[in-house]
Parts: C-alpha cells; structure tokens; sequence
C-alpha cells in the first residue's frame, strides 16, 4: 500500500517530499502515535518557507511599516508590500491596491457586507446565497440585510445535495438580486458550486458577486480577472499560511466608491480636529498596524503555491478523495453528506457513521493520531437541510496519503467495535 | 484502539442508564443544549419534604460523554440533599467519571450538570 502511495497515486507529485516541507508530519502526538492529519479545511499545516518567513520577520526586521524611515521599517515595508504583489500575481490582479489585507476570509466579508452594502443595498433589494456556506458568508448578509431591509434568499440544493443553478435562476425573477455571495467550494461537503456560470448569470443581470475562496484556493487557483468578479476572499491559514491575515479582492471601482469600516492610523491622508480625508487604496481599508510578520507568511505561502506543480498536486488530491470515498464508504454504517460521487468536488469528506456521535468518533480517532474535526463546521443551515445537529469531517491536502485513508478507515472499524452495546 | 473514558461502565451508563425516562410529577425540570455538537438534555427530578433528592431522571440526545456523565451524577445525587447537589462542582463531576476532560469535551461532560443546576436552583434559593 505505501508503495502505491509515492509512485502510483503521486504520478508526478512526489508525496514524499511535500510532506517532509511540514513539520508535524511524521511527528508522534503523544507516545508511539503519529500525526494523520485530516483537518486542512479548518486549518492547513504550514511548510517550512512559511515558518521561517515569519521568524526571519520577527527575529530579523520586526519593524512598523510605511512611516518608519530606518532599514528594518523600509525592510519590513518592502517585504509587506511584497507579499500583496505576490498575493496579486497568483491571482491574476494587476493591480495589487485592489488587495486589501484583512485578519481573515471573515473580516473580508464582513468589509464588503457593511461598506457595499450600506453603499447600494435598498429596502426590498436580495442577497443571494446558499445553503452550503460557512456562516463567515452568512451572518454579515443577515446583518445588512437587516439594517438595510434587503432581503436574503437561499439557492437550495437538490436532493442529490448538489448545486442547484435552476433554483439560482429562479431567485432572480423579479429583478431584485443586487449581490451573489457563493462559497467557491464546501467546507462540508467539498462541493464546488459552478462558480464561472454563477458569475457569468449574476452579472449579466446586473448583480455582482463574491467568492468565498476559503476553502477552494488551497486546492484550485482563482483566476479573478478571467472570471470578472466583484469580490474574493480567502484567508492565508488555509493555503499553508500564517493564522491572523487574509486577502479581500475588489474590482477598483467598488473599492473607490466604497467608505472604510474602520477608522484609525494609515486609512488616511489627512485628519483635521472634526473631518479626515481617506488614504487612497489599499490603506483606506487597512487601519491600524495590520499584520506584518503574517503578511509576509502569506507571502511564502504564494511561493510554495507557485512553486507546485498543479496538475501533479490535482492529480494526486483526485486520488485522494476518490480512495476516501472507496475505502471509508465501505466502512459499516458510513454516511457520506453530499454526492456519493466524487465528481465536482474537492478533498473533503463530511459523514456520520451510523450509531456514533461525531464527538465520541473524533475524541477516539485523536487516540490513534487521526486528527479530524467534529461539530457543525460553522454550516448550521446546511445542517438542519441534511436534519442532524453534527457531523464528522475528514478534509485532505497534498500532504496526505491513500496510506493515512487506510489508518482512517480501519481506526473508524475499531471505533464501532469500542462503542458497541456490550 | 483503548480509552479509559470509553469504559464498560461509561457505556452502559450510555446505553441502558436506569436513570433515563421520565417522572410522573416531577418538582423541577430543565433543558440544555450543547449548539455546538447538537447534544441535548432533559432532567427531572422530585425533591421530599426534607429537601432531599428523590429522584432524578433524564432524556436526551448526544455523545456518550454528555448522556454517560448525566447518567452518572443521576447515580451520585439521588438521596443527597438539594444543598449537596448544589454543591457540587465541575471539578467534583470530573473526578465521578474518574478521568480528565479535554476543553472541548468539558462541553459535553458537564452539560447534564448545568442542567441538574438549573433545575434546582430555585428550590436552593428558597431553603437558604
Ligand atoms: C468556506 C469558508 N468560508 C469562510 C471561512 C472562514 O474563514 P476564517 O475563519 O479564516 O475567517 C471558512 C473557514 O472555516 C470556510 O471554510
């Protein structure tokens, strides 16, 4: 099986070494006991580059940016503003104003929500999501739609829980859609809604659209230009990079038209005793002290991206969540949240195993190393849409292996036999 | 694959608690929920004139954890008195499992506690 591994299923990616650029694997968690780390959609492990981007920061040129006029400012500054670049080239901006630093993927929305919303949301406009989102790209749309009297509608998935684009279609019929604001792909299920016809059909009617790139940018590039998006957001933690900063894109119109949330040092060019004038962008939208150690991270991060070879890294997540669905669904009472199939999704199994508690199964999967994640994952509408309270979910990234789904799946069989009625 | 936590005795507290079901006339009630997990509770109990507990029953929904513990307390505080009970600790619920929580799981360990807590609380004001 192992062997199987490096040279069959990586054809291309040598697994091997990807997992030696991230520290804890191969590492034992408690006596004896090895990590198997199925927990990337929550947060991904961090490559070497990253870590020592970030001490280097630390340890090397901890200094303030933009105003500081000594080296380790001006160092830190360029390394700072680096990162945006680089953040900018992988996805295809052009100009790198139209990044705005954030703490996360949840702020991000949360700076759209209330700056465009407030801008252009009316009484009896709509916001347009799903049921398959996270609640970061739900409860800031209830709140501005509840301060704006806009209206939230939900896309409902079939029966087959896919992506619904007739039932899309339909939410527009009395020309009210002001903003789409759709997952690019499932924290729970791995569903990837079909983001380009979503955004071709939002803005031909006019709407503009956000993409939550939470989940989908460790897996997939976002090509923002090619597709013509309003808005997009992901967070670093999630693409191998530093926990405490994100990215929000926005098309410079917007951002120009748009007023900051947050008010403070850097957002502006100049502040008399009753009135100030906004900075221009990005910092209009960046006050304060942003982050600049984890900044920089993001940016190792988008080298270790760009350094990948994508397809052999598409291939090999393929493989991965196709043996998932193989050997864990042959797993007695193994339920599987979504299509059975494996096609148009990603590297993430959310399921119920018949009879257990998804928190009895992760504490005594932690037993054997496997860390998986157990709970609603922040999708309380999904969740009452399939009626259970909780779920499991077992989400995997280039590091892991068809081996370590083995471990899973065998470590599930156990499980069953531990907590039988005796 | 071993856990203390998950012991016969747990188990069965799990799976054929004689302390789940429900009283005809119960004295106090109160429902908990853990949102976070999903796991539910419903406690009963009656109290006697001498403020002791007669008998406490419980209902729910959740992790071995959440119904094996309110099992357990169920065992520990039939007889003792409203005072006693109220008494009680986290820590104390801990040691009747007789083995450390996680952060996480003293969610799930301690919701049945909460909610004998809250079912009494109101007759514990009342006596003092
Ligand atoms: C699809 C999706 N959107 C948004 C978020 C929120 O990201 P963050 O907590 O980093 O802001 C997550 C994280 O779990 C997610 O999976």
């Amino acid at each position: 099986m192992a062997d199987a591994v490096v040279s069959g299923v990586g054809a291309g990616l040598d697994v091997e070494r990807v997992r030696a650029d991230f520290p804890p694997l191969g590492e034992e968690v408690r006596p004896g006991v090895s990590l198997r780390y199925f927990d990337s959609a929550a947060t991904a492990l961090k490559p070497r580059s990253v870590i020592e981007a970030v001490r280097e920061c630390m340890a090397e040129y901890p200094a303030n940016v933009h105003r500081g006029l000594h080296v380790l400012s001006e160092r830190a500054t360029e390394a700072f503003e680096g990162a945006r670049m680089k953040v900018a080239a992988y996805l295809g901006v052009d100009d790198p104003a139209q990044l705005i630093f954030t703490r996360g993927t949840t702020e991000a929305i949360n700076l759209v929500a209330r700056s465009w919303g407030k801008l252009s949301l009316r009484p009896g406009d709509a916001i347009v999501v799903s049921e398959l989102e996270h609640h970061a790209n739900l409860v800031p749309w209830q709140m501005i739609a509840r301060e704006t009297g806009a209206e939230l509608r939900y896309v409902e998935l079939t029966e087959e829980l896919e992506y619904d684009l007739d039932a899309f279609d339909r939410l527009f019929d009395d020309g009210r859609v002001r903003m789409v604001a759709t997952t690019g792909m499932s924290n729970v299920t791995g569903i990837r809604p079909p983001i380009e016809e979503i955004v071709r059909r939002s803005r031909e009617r006019g709407a503009r659209v956000l993409i939550d790139a939470a989940q989908s940018l460790a897996h997939e590039r976002l090509d923002v230009a090619g597709l013509g998006v309003d808005f997009a957001a992901f967070s670093a933690h999630k693409v191998f990079g530093p926990t405490g900063v994100g990215v929000l894109y926005g098309r410079r119109e917007h951002l120009e038209a748009m007023e900051p949330v947050l008010g403070g040092g850097n957002m502006v060019l100049r502040v008399e005793r009753h009135r100030a004038v906004w900075n221009e962008l990005p910092d209009k939208f960046e006050a304060g002290t942003p982050p600049i150690a984890e900044a920089i991270g993001l940016g190792a991060a988008v080298d270790y991206l760009e350094g990948l070879d994508h397809q052999a890294v598409a291939r090999h997540e393929r493989a991965l969540i196709e043996h998932a669905h193989q050997v864990l669904g042959a797993v007695e009472g193994f339920r599987i949240l979504g299509p059975r199939s494996t096609a148009g999704k990603g590297p993430i199994v959310g399921f119920t195993l018949d009879g257990t508690h998804p928190h009895d199964l992760s504490h005594l999967l932690d037993r054997s190393g496997v860390a998986i994640r157990a709970g609603h994952h922040c999708a309380m509408p999904l969740h009452a849409r399939l009626g259970i309270p909780a779920s499991a979910r077992a989400s995997f990234a280039l590091y892991n292996t068809t081996e370590e789904i083995d471990h899973l799946a065998g470590a599930l069989g156990s499980i069953k036999g531990l907590l039988r009625r005796r | 694959m071993d856990d203390p936590l998950y012991r016969e005795e747990i188990l069965d507290h799990y799976y054929s608690s004689p302390y789940r079901g429900r009283i005809e006339r119960p004295d106090c009630v109160c429902d908990l929920e853990n949102p976070f997990c999903g796991d539910q509770i419903h406690v009963e109990l009656t109290v006697g004139d001498d403020d002791r507990i007669k008998e406490i029953r419980f209902d729910g929904k959740g992790c071995v954890i959440s119904q094996a513990s309110t099992s357990v307390l169920a065992e520990h505080l039939e007889g003792a008195s409203v005072e006693e009970a109220l008494k009680l600790g986290p820590a104390d619920v801990v040691k009747l499992l007789g083995m450390p929580l996680t952060p996480t799981r003293m969610k799930c360990g301690l919701l049945g506690w909460k909610a004998i807590q809250q079912a009494l609380k109101p007759r514990g004001a009342a006596t003092v």
